[in-house]
């Protein structure tokens, strides 16, 4: 069983605000979900690869070359942020 | 006019080129349906009239001047609201994106509009396509055309709800655990899986990238057919997307030559008797014109569910980290306050910006990849997933095809499974097999449960689509 303390810290480490009742809930759902997922202890995979590919990839390059953009584009992406400056997202100081 | 709804493609396109019908007439026929229809269905979130007339206009030019038509030309068709129509709003069913307008079209998008395809509107889906109703969307649920107090299935119920309703012919949706092929199956429809790569994912707003594909859905396999031929193929901007191989026509076989094969696994606990009933009535048909039915074995099949939701929540939990409320969504009232950290601001935005499904989705998906947890859970799951695809493999050097159920259930009541979210993810059990192994699945209707359908999935090995339609097109003349 998940603690509420594990539901929090995980929630905030993912940056996920939970109410008090959200974490009571959560903490109850995630732990019926892990109790459906001990049914994959029943099988054996010592000598198996994980999948990372469903098909068969291979490396996908290009030229590193810097391209133009549209200054229209730019302002509409830009105006999709909640704040900006000058040209620039607008973000809190990290320190 | 009215006897336009439920025609095929290339009888629409035959009415254009005989000029029985315009492109602009076919645009204001659908679009005055979708008025009416969208009364009780809500399968869309953006109607776009602008610029179906557009697109119509162009079309009619081009019969003006005699120039030959695209067979998609004039087409009506919707579009899951994950993927990015160049100046439509796109929101993914999430209050996160309510008021962003995509800058760029999808590559599908892009060559639908070179076919001249009429783009009529966005279509519901549950929040960032994570549900399994529409039930999740922010927007609120879309309704079964067959039963207005149940489910369309998700995630791309309203892309489902708006081919069975002919509000238009055809649709885009996206599947990373059965958001195609479940709504189809409770709607009564078409709808296909592709095979990983088959189609370009650039301009899908992703989920999990490594199950994620877009599909088409229709009434008729030809339709189906018609539409995934015009998507399929490599993009440069999709590293993922891959050449597909062009001789490979769905073309008319003989059921002698068929064999198919049952996966005992898909008919045990949890499957419904009267869908159970509905299906093994499909496999007699089949095994009566001739083919040869045989019972094989998944036998890792009852453990994809957790594999499908571990790696389903890792990599959601991974792709979702972009919204972190700088790029998208509105502003919140912290940011104005003095002492508000960078750390309060996310935990702001995020906190209401996403619902409480893909928020569960989230902590799960990020609890799975901790440290002291990622080899128990993702690692885990990664090497059953190797184990399901062998199983698979192994069946398909018996077998041409496997069939067995899309969903364990009927469509459900609306609110029925919302409040317990593991019964929820149950209705997938039949369906995350085909995305975790990179397999293309198809969902046709088999029957009803009195006025419910049901629907059968087709499975095939990797770039084998054109078995899928092959055998689709026979069950529809033997049904």
């Amino acid at each position: 069983m998940i603690t509420k303390e594990e539901v929090q810290h995980i929630a905030k480490l993912a940056r996920i605000q939970l109410s008090r009742e959200q974490v009571e809930k959560f903490q109850k759902e995630l732990s019926q979900v892990l109790d459906y997922f001990t049914i994959l202890q029943e099988v054996d995979v010592l000598s198996v690869e994980p999948l990372t590919h469903s098909i068969e990839v291979k490396n996908v390059l290009r030229e590193d070359e810097p391209r133009k953009a549209d200054p229209e584009v730019v302002q509409k992406l830009l105006g999709m942020a909640p704040e900006q400056k000058d040209g620039f997202l607008k973000v809190k100081s990290v320190f | 006019m009215d006897s336009l709804f439920g025609v095929s493609i290339k009888q629409i396109h035959e009415k254009l080129e005989q000029r029985e019908i315009s492109a602009l007439e076919l645009a204001q026929l659908f679009l005055s349906h979708i008025q009416e229809r969208e009364k009780d269905l809500h399968a869309f979130i953006t109607i776009m009239p602008e610029l179906a007339f557009q697109q119509a206009k162009e079309i009619d030019k081009k019969v003006k001047e005699g120039q030959s038509l695209p067979l998609l030309a004039g087409i009506p068709c919707a579009i899951k609201d994950s993927i990015l129509v160049k100046g439509a709003r796109c929101t993914a069913g999430s209050h996160m994106l309510e008021d962003y307008v995509a800058p760029y079209n999808a590559t599908v998008v892009q060559r639908l509009r070179e076919q001249g395809v009429l783009l009529m509107g966005k279509t519901n889906t549950d929040e960032f396509s994570m549900g399994s109703s529409t039930e999740n969307s922010a927007f609120g649920p879309t309704r079964n055309p067959h039963d207005l107090s149940r489910v369309a299935g998700g995630s791309s119920g309203g892309s489902a709800a708006s081919v069975a309703a002919d509000e238009v012919v055809v649709a885009l949706g996206g599947d990373t655990g059965g958001s195609i092929r479940l709504p189809a199956s409770f709607c009564g429809i078409v709808g296909l899986k592709p095979t990983y790569g088959a189609v370009s994912r650039y301009g899908l707003i992703a989920l999990a990238s490594s199950l994620d594909q877009i599909g088409p859905l229709a009434k008729t396999v030809e339709d189906c057919e018609i539409l995934f031929n015009a998507l399929k193929g490599r993009d440069p901007f999709d590293s993922t997307s891959v050449d597909f191989p062009s001789n490979l026509q769905s073309r008319n076989c003989d059921p002698q030559d068929l064999r198919i094969g049952v996966p005992r696994e898909y008919f045990k606990e949890g499957l419904m008797p009267q869908v159970e009933q509905v299906i093994k009535n499909a496999i007699a048909k089949f095994e009566a014109a001739g083919a040869k039915v045989e019972e094989i074995t998944l036998p890792h099949a009852p453990y994809a569910l957790a594999v499908y939701y571990i790696i389903n929540s890792s990599e959601a939990s991974a792709n979702l980290a972009r919204y972190d409320g700088m790029r998208y969504g509105t502003a919140g009232t912290k940011h104005q306050m003095p002492n508000v950290s960078l750390l309060d601001i996310y935990l702001e935005r995020r906190g209401e910006g996403f619902g409480p499904e893909v928020k569960r989705r989230i902590v799960f998906g990020a609890y799975a990849l901790s440290a002291g947890y990622y080899d128990a859970y993702y690692t885990k799951a990664q090497k059953i997933r190797t184990l399901l695809k062998q199983d698979f493999e192994q069946a398909f050097q018996k077998v041409d095809v496997i069939v067995g159920p899309v969903s364990p259930v009927l469509p459900f009541k609306i609110g029925e499974k919302i409040e317990n979210p593991l019964s929820m993810y149950l209705v997938d059990m039949y369906t995350v097999p085909v995305n975790l192994a990179g397999i293309p699945g198809l969902s046709i209707p088999a029957g009803n449960v009195q006025n419910l359908p049901v629907g059968l999935q087709l499975i095939a090995p990797a770039f084998s689509e054109h078995l899928l339609f092959q055998v689709g097109k026979m069950f529809e003349k033997i049904s």
